[in-house]
This record gives C-alpha cells, sequence and structure tokens, in this order.
C-alpha cells in the first residue's frame, strides 16, 4: 500500500467546498495516505462545539446535493480521523480571530497549529486547496 | 468459524457507503465476510478500488435492482 501524504488546506465555508475537502481527506486517509488538515478562514467556525452546521450552497449542485442523503461534511472528516489516523489542525490565527479556546472545538481536532508548521510539515506532500 | 455481516448503506451517496464498511470491517475477524448494499453507482466501483489498494479481498458485487450487493473478505 502506498503511504502518498496528502495535506489539505480549507479555507471556505461553502458546502461544495467543505463537503469535497471532506470526501479527500476521509477517503485519502482511508486508503493508506497520511492525511494533514488546516481549517482556517471561514472553515473553521463549524469546527466549534455547538456551531451551526449548515453551510451554505455556491452554487446549485449544493442546493440539490443538500436535498440528498450525502454524509455530512463534519462527519466525514471525523471519519478521516478516527478510521484512517488523519491529523486535523485547526489554525492559530483563526482561532485567535475567533477568539476560541481549543476546547471550545470538537473532540476529534488537534492541537491549533500555527501556518509555518503545516508549511513545513507539507514540503514533500500533495497539497490540496478549497 | 467465518461470519457473514451485512450492512444496509441504501440511499445514501459516496463516500457514505465506503466510510461504513470501512466501519465495519474493523469490527470482524479476519476471514469474515461483509455484505454492503448499496444503491450509489459510483460506490459500486470504488469499494472494489478501495478493497484492491488496502488489500482485503473481493468477494462478489451483484446488481439487482438498482442495488449492489458487495462482499469483501477480511484478509489482515
Amino acid at each position: 500500500m502506498s503511504t502518498s501524504k496528502i495535506s489539505i488546506l480549507v479555507v471556505s465555508g461553502s458546502l461544495e467546498r467543505l463537503q469535497m475537502a471532506g470526501m479527500v481527506a476521509s477517503v485519502g486517509a482511508v486508503s493508506g495516505s497520511e492525511v494533514t488538515v488546516f481549517l482556517s478562514m471561514n472553515a473553521l467556525q463549524y469546527f466549534i462545539k455547538g456551531s451551526d452546521t449548515s453551510a451554505p450552497a455556491e452554487g446549485p449542485f449544493g442546493d440539490v446535493m443538500a436535498q440528498k442523503n450525502v454524509p455530512p461534511f463534519k462527519s466525514l472528516f471525523e471519519n478521516a480521523v478516527e478510521l484512517g489516523d488523519a491529523k486535523i489542525y485547526p489554525c492559530s490565527m483563526a482561532m485567535d480571530v475567533l477568539d476560541a479556546d481549543a476546547e471550545d472545538l470538537e473532540s476529534y481536532l488537534s492541537e491549533p497549529l500555527g501556518l509555518t508548521k503545516f508549511l513545513n510539515d507539507a514540503a514533500d506532500h500533495q497539497i490540496w486547496t478549497f | 468459524m467465518a461470519e457473514r455481516k451485512t450492512i444496509d448503506a441504501r440511499g445514501t451517496f459516496c463516500p457514505g457507503p465506503l466510510m461504513e464498511l470501512i466501519a465495519g470491517i474493523k469490527l470482524l475477524e479476519v476471514g469474515d465476510e461483509l455484505e454492503v448494499l448499496s444503491s450509489d453507482k459510483g460506490s459500486a466501483s470504488d469499494i472494489p478500488e478501495w478493497v484492491n489498494k488496502v488489500g482485503h479481498e473481493m468477494v462478489s458485487s451483484t446488481e439487482e435492482d438498482g442495488v449492489w450487493h458487495i462482499v469483501v473478505r477480511k484478509t489482515k
């Protein structure tokens, strides 16, 4: 089994992008890739416990998808961690801007990470941006 | 004694059936089989791809009235 490394940078708060990022994270992680996810900007808010998880669609596909029984994007990120040992890091800058503490976040997230460390770690990874 | 369990993932879209299969297979013993029922065409091709990649064994994949019955044997 290959041990490719995938880094996923998620900044969008749109349903389609969060869904696709969750799909890449979960399927990549369960298929033997070492997956690292970095959540920042508009993406991080959904991973604060108790937050509204109904992300807005950015196009007609998202509107249709919202009516179908697709796995919720947060479940996909959790699957990536639970079933595939992915690591999901909240961006420390975004944490500061939102005035959020680590204990405010979903328990399957890892500790906050700075961009410098993320970029260093990602130097030999595929990088996907959503 | 090898067992066969069934997971009903009909009605869910990719990668839901695959995730349900993986969660289910973790609970089985080596040699056991898992049958996934899926109405999602993409999953019918994606699940065998995953099984081959990670090294489990495809037992069968049959379609009946729009439902795929995908049977996987846990090998490790």
